[in-house]
């Protein structure tokens, strides 16, 4: 039998105070270099991004980071959580990255976001330009239309709500994608806690619709790489080429056979068209 | 696919899904009936805890069902392509797109989506 293997991926807890209350975040890392913080996806986890964090041809020059947002993996949801319902802000959300990158002292760190961190990535770019090196968007725009109407059924008694989770993700991957790593991905979905995709839906539905300020997005001052899955219709290739067209110098790549999750759903897919936006960054940064 | 293969392939789903015991499996807290459209032409599945006991086709004067998944032939043949265009990939990709309608009850639907969604792609494999 072969013998056991370890991946070089370390994981911590991190204590810190979000919204005036004490939370304990959980973070994976690997690599040495530029700091490059990820965001997972809504109602998922920072496994994610575990195939980035073992690429050697990424953490031979960049640290990878990607930590689980409160209420979601190993992070916990703050102590009084039982009495409330979860709902992710722009606000929160804003606050919760810069925390994490003050807290670990990184200093100009990349983002790279996906779905809802794709989406916090305009707003990080539009409010904070100065505190990154550079901002990447996967599944990423200022809006997409609706394809639902209705987040009750991700949260009621009689829907099993990581189930359907999972069967509407299934949709949002690409027929292309290994089953291995589709069902991975879909695995993190069924995992949800109640209501935790439901309440990360009000910032990708109702709060963060940044479709009026996005053209205050000055890309000269933070380059801002837009990649968005061709299968993806929740936020289509189509969404994000407008709001592309609206940042002067925004770069804009459809990725072929790629759904909403490429980092998760075809990591070998999705290191084709990111290796390269990776490599223009520390090439700028020289 | 011609049209009377499309009609075929549907009257062959009971053989597809009763002949894969993970797929009865998953929906056998399902019984109930739902409505495919295909072009016009409506199919009766009637589902029982999880096996296809019928398919029928229409048309139908005044019967039941619970929820319906409705789609033009084009769609439908699109979706049934060993692999799908964009869009045409996943029964609500068709909804965002414009070319499906789902309709009825929605819970039951809701509450065995990944079966229900595993049952309409059965027919992918003949395709």
């Amino acid at each position: 039998m072969a013998a056991p293997t370890f991946e070089p991926i370390r994981g911590s807890y991190m204590h810190l105070s979000l919204g005036g209350r004490p939370h304990r975040l959980y973070f994976e890392e690997a690599g040495q270099g530029i700091p490059l913080v990820c965001l997972h996806t809504a109602g998922a986890d920072g496994r994610q991004f575990r195939h980035l964090l073992n690429d050697e041809a990424v953490t031979r020059h960049f640290r990878v980071l990607a930590f689980d947002m409160p209420w979601h993996g190993k992070s916990l949801p703050p102590a009084g959580w039982q009495d409330e319902e979860y709902r992710l802000t722009t606000r929160g959300y804003v606050d919760l990255i810069l925390a994490f990158c003050d807290a670990l002292q990184l200093e100009r760190p990349v983002v790279l976001g996906c779905s809802i961190g794709g989406k916090i990535v305009l707003e990080l770019a539009c409010e904070h330009p100065e505190r990154f090196r550079a901002l990447i968007g996967l599944e990423s725009a200022a809006y997409q239309p609706p394809w639902y109407d209705d987040t009750g059924w991700l949260h009621r008694p009689d829907v099993h709500g990581g189930e359907l989770s999972g069967a509407l993700m299934s949709g949002l991957i690409a027929p292309q994608s290994p089953d291995e790593t589709r069902w991975e991905t879909l695995w993190g979905y069924m995992q949800g806690g109640p209501g935790v995709f439901k309440g990360d839906l009000y910032f990708y539905r109702v709060d963060g619709d940044f479709r009026d300020r996005v053209g205050q997005i000055d890309t000269t001052r933070c380059p801002l790489y837009l990649l968005t899955g061709q299968y993806d219709f929740s936020c289509t290739p189509e969404d994000t080429r407008l709001t592309a067209e609206k940042i002067p110098g925004a770069r804009f790549t459809v990725m072929t056979e790629i759904g909403h999750f490429p980092m998760a759903e075809n990591p070998a897919q999705f290191r084709r068209y990111l290796l390269p936006v990776l490599d223009e960054i520390r090439a700028a940064a020289r | 696919m011609s049209r009377a293969e499309t009609h075929a392939s549907m009257l062959s789903l009971p053989d597809l899904v009763n002949g894969d015991p993970a797929l009865v499996r998953r929906g056998r807290y399902l019984t109930g009936t739902f409505l495919v459209e295909i072009g016009g032409t409506e199919f009766l599945v009637r589902v029982v805890e999880g096996r296809i006991a019928a398919v029928e086709v229409g048309p139908f004067l005044m019967r039941s069902w619970t929820f319906a998944l409705r789609a033009s032939e084009d769609a439908w043949r699109r979706f049934w392509e060993p692999t799908p265009s964009p869009g045409y990939h996943d029964l609500f990709a068709m909804k965002k797109l414009g070319v499906a309608r789902i309709e009825g009850d929605l819970g039951p639907l809701m509450a065995n989506l990944r079966y229900i969604k595993d049952v309409v792609a059965a027919l992918r494999r003949r395709a």
